[in-house]
């Protein structure tokens, strides 16, 4: 009886003890600027997924591509032209909410499409820019100091040259320099063989096997050469090289800004792999991938997940940018960034065609920026004031 | 009895900008099966890495195990591939360190901690392995376990995390339990306790444990053979009753002596002259030399091996027939650098 009563006690004690989110959640409540940004990012969910389920299908409620060449660059809140255009043309309410472009569409149609665009590319270019990091950012982190052989380097750069090859479009060398990948790598696996039978390998191949740069040194130095590029352009090139379609932009937003979190992942991993749960993992025999994966992530995935919300903003920022410029998601699908880019050339008769998208870009990135700095600030103790 | 672990001629290197250190340097030892080996020696004489080198978690680069060969149960574990290692750590032979308050993964529950190595190692189901958990956290003497695997380790003192962390060490029921200082970072109340436990649960589960410590009071309560080390090599082994009885090493001999004794007033505390040698620069000949009252000049020119001197007692001096606790007795009374009552009192 006096046990059961006490593993109550204990099991109140413990519910009492606040988890770790509940006190993070504590923290960003104080920051009003953080919740406001909050609030506007899940309005901006709520908006794109909408702008999604009511532009898309066969006769969509709002129906952003639909011209009428009558009724063109109207101010917001005008009602419509009943006798020009025909009832199936009309806009859902009767009236253009954010007025009309020079083709006579309804921008609030249009803004609401490319609102699920924003929040597509922001999602998936930074998630996929998150994957690198965390797996270059790990390995760098786990194995920096471990040496690569002269052997593997050969195999690097001779997978690096094909890899070249193919995307400049010359099939038979990049095949060729393949198989030369392979053939180097399977005699590197043979070596190893031999080497674990033996104790030592080959002794007159050895001379292949010098110990040259630390892996370390690899991923940071190529992180450093990403960096050098002016991102922007290097996007642009790439870009105008691939068919525009807003799938090949996500991943190229994605693969050009991984840099940031591996840099913050090996840095957490470089203290956390010094730390006695560790070397306890390993201990009890855990395999590298799970203490990497499942031991050391998780406590490393504060950065992370605040440079991240920064990422979306600056993804979204990127593709509005690309867009304007003509390279982004090709016409007619609207995004932020063509409705701005449209907007340009009637700048001085109907400015709203650059306001409306120029706001909203800079209100929801905005947003993620002070939602960003929020969830910093909550999820690390040292910059809490108590 | 057979050993059921047996270290022979181990050396482990280390890499630094300095040179070669060279950590552990041809070090034999052999734990018998159920019996506790410890394993005493001043900071940074390898203690910790001849432990961390039987599970090969020295990290390489810039450690190197160059040579010698670790036999467990007449296998090589030198020689393994890693699979099989990863096999053998935890299910085998078990660690606990020396830090329990940062050796438990502060983003998990205790309870899902244990649960994984008992899955990882053995073929149960997660509900089998929390109600295996529940279990081992009782014997380790965690009150109330089914509420406290639902614990994050902040929400425990170090003593109770010392407990779990043998429970995670002792889950899969290994053949030796490997304990690098398990209460050095402990207050002394909370220390004969978990000794306590580490004891109990060896009589119940028949393992054999390597005590690694500085503490020769913890060795003397606890363990059935010792081994003494200095400056990378071992100086003196043997069982209990030789080691402290009749200790024939110069080193052990200062050792013992450099201990007050609890009640005793009045009488000079001996201190060993000098400091550790750097490992990148030990002294020529016998490492201890420098610090020695019988240095003679034997010793620089030859490194004393270790010998056995009765049965089953080894000592590594030149002069360890002549030398005994009436002989240094004799040499310290002249000697000049005791500590006298007024300074340390």
């Amino acid at each position: 009886m006096q046990n059961t009563r006490n593993t109550e006690e204990l099991a109140h004690g413990l519910a009492e003890e606040v988890p770790r989110l509940t006190e993070a959640w504590r923290i960003f409540r104080k920051n009003t600027l953080a919740v406001w940004g909050l609030v506007i990012f899940i309005a901006f969910f709520i908006v794109a997924v909408s702008g999604l389920l009511l532009t898309t299908g066969e006769n969509p409620v709002l129906d952003p591509a639909k011209v009428r060449l009558s009724e063109k660059l109207l101010r917001p809140l005008t009602p419509v032209n009943t006798e020009m255009v025909k009832p199936g043309d009309r806009p859902v309410f009767g009236i253009y909410l954010l007025g009309t472009d020079d083709l006579g569409r309804d921008v609030f149609a249009r803004m609401m499409q490319g609102a699920w665009v924003s929040l597509t590319v922001g999602f998936v270019a930074v998630g996929i820019s998150v994957i690198i990091g965390i797996i270059l950012g790990g390995i760098a982190g786990y194995y920096g100091r471990l040496r690569i052989k002269f052997m593997h380097v050969l195999c690097l750069i001779a997978f690096f040259v094909s890899m070249i090859l193919l995307a400049s479009g010359q099939r038979g060398p990049a095949l060729d320099s393949l198989a030369v990948t392979l053939l180097l790598s399977a005699f590197s696996a043979v070596y190893h063989y031999l080497a674990a039978k033996g104790g030592t390998g080959p002794k007159i191949l050895d001379f292949l096997f010098f110990d040259t740069f630390s892996v370390d040194t690899l991923i940071m130095r190529f992180v450093d050469i990403m960096l050098c590029f002016p991102s922007f352009f290097l996007i642009l090139t790439i870009v105008a090289l691939l068919p525009a379609s807003i799938y090949n932009i996500m991943i190229v937003i994605g693969l050009t800004s991984w840099m940031g979190t591996t840099r913050f992942v090996r840095a957490e991993f470089l203290s956390l792999r010094e730390q006695d749960f560790v070397s306890a993992a390993k201990a009890m025999g855990l395999s590298d991938i799970s203490i990497i994966f499942r031991h050391m992530m998780p406590n490393a995935i504060a950065p992370v997940l605040v440079s991240a919300t920064i990422g979306v903003a600056m993804a979204i920022l990127t593709e509005a940018g690309l867009s304007f410029l003509g390279f982004g998601v090709p016409p007619p699908h609207a995004t932020w960034g063509n409705i701005l880019a449209g907007g340009e050339s009637f700048i001085f008769d109907a400015p709203w065609l650059m306001y409306i998208p120029g706001l909203s870009i800079l209100t929801v990135v905005l947003s993620f920026n002070l939602f960003g700095e929020g969830l910093r600030d909550a999820l690390n103790p040292k910059l809490r004031k108590r | 009895m057979e050993p059921i672990l047996k270290i022979n001629n181990l050396k482990v290197c280390f890499d630094t900008d300095g040179g070669l250190a060279k950590a552990v340097d041809g070090i034999d030892l052999e734990i018998t099966k159920g019996a506790t080996l410890g394993l005493v020696g001043e900071s940074g004489c390898g203690k910790s890495v001849t432990c961390l080198s039987i599970l090969r978690l020295i990290p390489s680069p810039p450690g190197r195990i160059t040579g010698g060969e670790i036999l467990y149960r007449g296998m090589n574990l030198l020689a393994l591939p890693d699979r099989d290692m990863q096999r053998i750590r935890g299910n085998d032979i078990g660690m606990i360190f020396q830090e329990p308050m940062t050796s438990l993964n502060p983003v998990f529950t205790i309870g899902d901690q244990i649960k994984e190595v008992i899955m990882l190692h053995q073929q149960k189901t997660s509900s089998e392995a929390e109600e295996l958990t529940i279990r081992i956290l009782d014997k380790v003497g965690i009150p109330s376990p089914e509420v406290r695997i639902r614990a994050y380790p902040h929400q425990m003192s170090g003593g109770m995390k010392q407990r779990v962390m043998i429970a995670m060490a002792l889950s899969c029921n290994p053949e030796i339990l490997i304990a690098d200082e398990p209460t050095t970072a402990l207050d002394v109340t909370i220390q004969a306790q978990i000794l306590e436990l580490m004891q109990s649960l060896q009589d119940e589960s028949g393992m054999s444990i390597l005590l690694v410590t500085h503490d020769l009071g913890v060795v003397a309560g606890m363990a059935s053979h010792v081994a003494i080390m200095y400056a990378s090599r071992i100086v003196e082994s043997g069982s209990v009753g030789d080691i402290f009885s009749n200790p024939r090493h110069p080193y052990t001999l200062g050792l013992f002596s450099s201990i007050p004794v609890t009640g005793k007033r009045g009488g000079d505390l001996y201190v060993i002259p000098g400091s550790v040698p750097d490992p990148l620069s030990f002294p020529e000949g016998c490492k201890f030399r420098p610090r020695c009252l019988f240095a003679a000049e034997q010793c620089t020119a030859e490194e004393p091996p270790l010998r056995e001197i009765e049965e089953g007692h080894k000592a590594a001096c030149h002069f360890s027939k002549t030398i005994d606790k009436y002989v240094w007795k004799e040499k310290t009374k002249t000697a000049s650098f005791l500590i006298s009552d007024e300074q340390h009192g």
